[in-house]
């Protein structure tokens, strides 16, 4: 039989294998999607966005882009090691139709053709393909050599901690590291032999043959290469790198408008199987920095491929996104956290209690919600302002109100939350407003997501600084220097980051900080968490608030009810909410003086009476 | 037969049930369960503050205090039903001196009775 030879079945068995496994599962994919995720797919399959997705494909799956945003040298391993063996296989198919002119040339001829054209024969631009091809695996080769080397020193790839391995992982690692060497030897030692081969094979066949005996390790060579070959293409489903395929397959049902629902589909699937397992979100997650060691995306993702996940694992979240906005494949790894928590829960809340409340005609409503009521500095400066600018507005929750349902769709209980949205909806609606402002950004997401209002959703830093480009309250700029924490339901939740800095400009001096906007650090004591204890959290709020301190600012603004009362805890610096940052820039005279630092201000509510605060170092 | 509905209302006066604590009736199962599951739960001091910032508290007789009371006791038969007026807002967990993760000892009695070996208790 022409091109045929026993070695190359390792390789055809784990080809022919990996091609039906993964259009099994596939198939078994697209079958369990809800169906109107069919028909986006449906009806963008002849769009422009098959294109765009290709596109994609090329840019994120062979480029490797976003890894080159995180760290360039990560970025350019994974490039070789991609785009490097995708040319080689481009390149190898063509060069072969060019010499045989035979189009169904079986795979392997062009895997192998060293093998089986050994003298490297002459045909069209012949020279050109022999130092293409010795280019592209010097390419590799050095992606593998960086593969290896960042094993054991993750530091100059920007990684603190590498991921753990498990053994599916270090099976395909190992074949994984060893096919580009072995095709080395095999095609130097061919070379050798034949007194063929371009710079990189033909020279290193020269050396060998100066040595070594090569009629005996050509053929073994060649073994060993097809070898690793099929190891690595058996071992794919079942390690990391089925997200090799599985990346580009999501990236395509992307294109196509499909997200990640409430329950696990074949598109969720699709998700958790093409996480990489790069640990660039190990050094992101900020529970790195509390010590917990395996709550991190990465290990989250796995436990859940392999059905493993514990519920203190599911609970473990922060819920900050932070992780999202590095990670290269792009999951949507917050709400992935949230279908388990739905799925430990009863999500059987009964809210049949609560009274019809009355509602008030008026332009603006304000909703203050829960947290703002811990920190009644900020209602007071909302009023304030409001009354200031003579708005005609409605404190909807002043008595207290009803929460807003985002904490219960942290924990997971969709069905409960929808009761109180409901609820609270009705409210808003009645009262006939234009306006809805909001100066808690963890209602503001829900406003904005779940409530489907026909109402303009604002955040209180986007009203106010309308109010002040508007001119209906004036501001004395001051010269305190002031630096901003980006809360994370408002920066990557909601995407505002220029409003509130505008804001401050308008009172003070803004300083910058290290990590800001996208990279901004989580105060630690998201809702989003259920596990994490008190001690925990105080890491990671001290940790952020170091990285805040960098520009040595008097005061450290927010815009988050919540992020302020946590941060306020350390009693370090003062900080204030924009609404009171605001308040008092408008209330101070021109003449004044810069106001002094002051120690933290002290909430007349019970919450600061942290009476044993030392105590809780011992949980 | 009597039902104690019956016996309350008879010439106003009627037969209270007995209040005395039966531990060895009592089941200390759930209790065990949530402890393990939130070990802070037991620096509470009873000192309410949860109770009084509770935002179910104002529409109901809702009492995270009690709650946990009677859960140390193991008198859990009315938990359940109570456990559903929770809005999980998080102020308990704000305002608490002692750092008590109150959301997840709620969050852990959803999780409780949806269980079976639990659910059967009730």
């Amino acid at each position: 039989m022409k091109y045929y030879d026993p070695f190359i079945l390792p390789f055809t068995i784990g080809l022919y294998f990996i091609f039906t496994f993964l259009v099994v599962k596939y198939a078994i994919w697209i079958f369990r999607l809800p169906k109107p995720d069919l028909i986006k797919i449906g009806k963008g399959f002849f769009t422009v966005k098959t294109f765009s997705a290709t596109k994609e494909v090329f840019m994120e799956s062979l480029l490797h882009r976003k890894v080159f945003k995180v760290n360039p040298v990560l970025g350019y391993m994974h490039m070789s090691l991609a785009m490097g063996w995708f040319l080689l296989i481009l390149f190898g198919k063509i060069g072969t139709l060019s010499f045989s002119q035979d189009f169904f040339n079986p795979v392997h001829y062009a895997i192998f053709f060293k093998f089986f054209e050994p003298e490297d024969p002459h045909f069209f631009y012949s020279k050109t393909y022999y130092f293409l091809m010795d280019t592209f695996l010097l390419f590799i080769l050095t992606g593998v050599g960086l593969a290896v080397f960042k094993r054991f020193r993750s530091k100059i790839f920007g990684l603190k901690k590498t991921t753990k391995t498990k053994l599916g992982d270090k099976f395909a690692l190992s074949a994984l590291w060893l096919i580009f060497p072995f095709r080395l030897l095999a095609e130097s030692f061919t070379s050798g032999l034949h007194h063929s081969g371009h710079y990189l094979t033909g020279s290193l066949g020269i050396f060998f043959a100066g040595f070594l005996p090569l009629e005996m390790l050509v053929y073994p060579s060649w073994w060993a290469y097809s070898l690793a070959l099929g190891v690595f293409f058996v071992a794919l489903p079942f390690s990391r790198y089925t997200h090799i395929p599985t990346e580009m397959f999501l990236i395509f049902l992307r294109n196509y408008g499909i997200k990640t629902g409430n329950e696990f589909s074949g598109f969720s699937q699709a998700e958790i199987l093409s996480c990489s397992r790069c640990g660039i979100c190990i050094d992101k997650c900020q529970l790195t920095v509390a010590g917990c060691e395996n709550a991190q995306p990465v290990y989250f993702l796995q436990d859940l491929r392999n059905n493993e996940l514990t519920p203190e694992l599911a609970m473990n979240c922060l819920q900050c996104g932070r992780c999202e906005e590095f990670c290269p494949v792009g999951i949507d790894i917050k709400k992935l956290r949230l279908i388990p928590r739905n799925e430990l829960t009863s999500d059987n809340a009964d809210f049949g209690y609560l009274p019809a409340a009355e509602t008030r005609k008026a332009e603006v409503v304000f909703f203050a919600g829960c947290m703002t009521h811990l920190t009644p500095g900020i209602k007071k400066a909302m009023k304030n302002i409001l009354d200031q600018a003579e708005i005609d507005y409605w404190f909807l929750d002043e008595d207290g109100g009803v929460c807003c349902g985002r904490p219960l769709i942290l924990a997971g209980e969709m069905d409960s939350a929808r009761q109180l949205i409901d609820y609270n909806r009705k409210l808003i609606f009645d009262s006939g407003a234009k306006i809805l402002v909001t100066s808690c950004p963890i209602c503001l997401k829900v406003f904005k997501k779940e409530y489907h209002l026909d109402v303009e959703i604002l955040h209180h830093s986007e009203f106010i600084l309308r109010l002040v480009e508007q001119g209906q309250i004036r501001l004395n700029k001051q010269l305190t220097r002031i630096a901003y924490h980006d809360p994370c339901e408002l920066g990557r939740g909601s995407g505002i980051y220029d409003e509130p800095r505008n804001l401050i400009n308008k009172t003070g001096t803004l300083v910058g900080s290290e990590t800001e906007r996208e990279q901004a650090l989580c105060c630690g004591n998201s809702l989003g968490s259920f596990r994490l204890s008190a001690a925990h959290a105080d890491h990671i709020m001290k940790d952020a608030l170091d990285s805040l301190s960098t520009g040595n600012p008097d005061i450290l603004a927010t815009s988050c009810p919540l992020c302020k009362k946590t941060f306020s805890k350390a009693g370090k610096i003062p900080v204030k909410d924009i609404a009171e940052l605001t308040a008092e820039a408008m209330s101070s005279n021109k003449d004044s003086i810069p106001e002094k630092k002051d120690f933290p201000e002290k909430n007349m509510d019970f919450a600061e009476c942290r009476v044993c605060e030392l105590e809780e170092e011992i949980i | 037969m009597e039902t104690p509905e019956n016996n309350k209302t008879r010439f106003g006066f009627g037969l209270t049930k007995g209040r005395q604590i039966d531990y060895d009736a009592n089941d200390k199962k759930l209790c065990r369960f949530v402890v393990e599951n939130e070990p802070s739960l037991l620096l509470c001091i009873g000192c309410g503050g949860c109770t009084a910032t509770c935002t179910a508290a104002g529409f109901t007789d809702f009492n995270f205090r009690k709650l946990h009371h009677l859960l140390r006791r193991g008198e859990v038969f009315n938990l359940e039903k109570s456990m559903k007026n929770c809005m999980l807002c998080g102020k308990c967990k704000l305002v608490c001196p002692r750092g008590v993760n109150t959301r997840n000892v709620i969050f852990s009695l959803k999780r409780a009775f949806k269980m079976t070996d639990f659910s059967k208790t009730q």
